[in-house]
């Protein structure tokens, strides 16, 4: 499964499995741990799909969601927001502003496989 | 609880002690006979004039016949009946039941008392899992660090042919998230252990620290245990607050020493006129009269979010740990209104629901000089105010455990009802 995915998450050791995961499958993965800097990088990066931590410094996962949402350049890109479980408020805000999927840490590396083949092949 | 508790009870047993016919007692207070049965078996109410014809024609003090314990009692049946409104208890013969069974009554309110209890406890639960910072914080980097481990020993497990760097840099990792895993694991179980250890079974925050080191002491903070080796100091950041309120304590006591202190109050002085004298913000007069040993006064401190940081309980008076408090409550008008004296007579709920005099302050800061930013910090000072004719504010603690099923300032409904 081809395609360029922007990782946003602050967690390092998270990030780097979950790099060696999608670089295994073919996916081109590029790795951002500030929220605040995460825009810019979607612009420089053109990525296929994003995946998403709620929590981040700088601003918060529903902040970046809300930001490409309202931009018309990245209204359609695919975004995986990983949440942890009892985020149910957030959740439901994170459908509300338009996420394409959701996956709860701690999550099977199969689960993560099958939902960015999912959204890259979709 | 012995029969005589009921005043229809007493009536019947003092009328047989004198061996008195119902028809001749009935005769001499000028109520039929059949009237004085139902009185004398608690089914029918008796007024105040006739309870005082009664003890008369008895001859016995008009206190021996009157209700103590048994009101109560009587209080706590009818609220238990209106808990379980599907029940259809018959709340109309509430007193004839208490007069039956008094031991059974009494089973029941306490019953409901406890249930009453539990419930409490069970909301403050619930508003710290889902507000309590310090719990979400821990809960977060336990749930990260199990996330990687997951992550990473499934990729080294399922991994076949993975590359040696990155074998060993996956083990580096593991190693660095099972010390963290161990670390978070062990300050979540000392933070939840430490409420075990309250009598409340509910959990410690910093600030709860603070005021059980305060409380230890009766608020005397010059005399309070050493910061560093209380134990009711058992995190860093209680440590810290513990320090930050003993200083602050200091330069008050400083400002306004006990005898002049003394003084002032003999004289009359309230919180405006103490700070007058002393040439100290109000705040500081507030804190000088609830902060010491013996004080009657009961004070809470918000900042300008509204966030409470400091809680010295008086009795009747439980403001909530976490999550907002009832925005009824004077703290808040002054917050909006800084400099301006806000007084008024505020009503908790319930029965038995505190009466207290509230005088609360406000005032604003610019640490940062005319640019700002604008700092706030309001407090309200508590004092136990006897019944009397001046309308009460109908307050609660937060809404969530607040019963007052028509409040105008409601944000949430309240599981105390329905």
């Amino acid at each position: 499964m081809p395609g360029r995915v922007l990782l946003i998450e602050d967690e390092p050791n998270i990030a780097e499995a979950i790099r060696f995961i999608l670089s295994r499958e073919g996916c081109e993965v590029v790795v951002e741990a500030d929220g605040a800097r995460a825009l810019s990088r979607i612009a420089d990066c053109a990525p296929d799909l994003v995946i998403l931590d709620l929590m981040l410094p700088g601003m918060s996962g529903l902040e970046i969601l809300s930001a490409l949402r309202a931009n018309p350049a990245t209204l359609g890109l695919k975004v995986l927001m990983l949440t942890a479980k009892g985020q149910g408020r957030d959740r439901e805000a994170a459908e509300r502003a338009g996420v394409s999927a959701f996956m709860a840490k701690p999550f099977a590396n199969a689960e993560m496989r099958a939902k960015v083949r999912a959204l890259l092949e979709g | 609880m012995p029969l005589s508790a009921l005043t229809g009870t007493r009536l019947r047993e003092r009328r047989l002690a004198l061996g008195l016919k119902q028809a001749e007692l009935a005769q001499r207070v000028g109520i039929s006979a059949s009237y004085l049965n139902l009185i004398e078996h608690n089914r029918r109410r008796i007024a105040d004039d006739l309870l005082t014809t009664m003890a008369q024609a008895l001859d016995v003090p008009l206190a021996t016949l009157q209700e103590g314990h048994a009101g109560q009692l009587v209080d706590g049946l009818r609220a238990a009946a209106a808990a379980v409104p599907g029940a259809a208890a018959e709340v109309e013969r509430v007193e004839d039941l208490l007069g039956r069974f008094p031991g059974w009554s009494a089973a029941l309110v306490e019953l409901h008392d406890r249930s009453r209890a539990l419930g409490r406890v069970v909301e403050v639960l619930n508003d710290r899992m889902a507000h309590d910072p310090h719990l979400s914080a821990s809960l977060h980097e336990v749930l990260s660090a199990v996330s990687s481990v997951r992550t990473t020993a499934a990729i080294l497990a399922d991994t076949e042919d993975i590359d040696a760097d990155w074998r060993a840099r996956f083990h580096r990792n593991l190693h660095e998230d099972s010390e963290r895993l161990a670390q978070g694991a062990e300050a979540l179980v000392a933070y939840l252990d430490a409420s075990g250890q309250g009598q409340d079974h509910t959990i410690s925050t910093p600030q709860d620290e603070v005021e059980s080191w305060a409380e230890a002491c009766d608020w005397d903070l010059a005399h309070a245990e050493d910061i560093a080796q209380s134990p009711h100091l058992a995190s860093a950041a209680g440590r810290v607050l513990a320090a930050g309120l003993q200083a602050q304590y200091a330069t008050d006591l400083a400002a306004i020493p006990t005898p002049a202190f003394n003084s002032a109050m003999a004289a009359g002085a309230d919180p405006l006129t103490l700070a007058r004298s002393f040439g100290v913000p109000v705040l500081a007069a507030f804190r000088r009269m609830a902060l010491r040993a013996g004080s009657g006064f009961g004070l809470l401190i918000c900042d300008g979010s509204g966030t409470l940081t400091l809680r010295k309980a008086i009795a009747g008076f439980s403001p909530p740990r976490f999550g907002a408090a009832c925005p009824l409550w004077p703290l808040f008008t002054a917050l909006a209104r800084p400099e301006t004296p806000v007084e008024a007579v505020i009503a908790l709920p319930g029965p038995q629901g505190a009466r207290l005099r509230a005088r609360a302050f406000a005032q604003v800061r610019y640490p940062g000089g005319f640019r700002g930013p604008e700092l706030r910090e309001a407090a309200m000072l508590l004092a136990p105010e006897p019944a009397g004719a001046e309308p009460a504010l109908e307050v609660g603690p937060t809404c969530r455990i607040c019963p007052r099923p028509a409040c105008p300032a409601r944000r949430e409904p309240s599981i105390l009802q329905g």
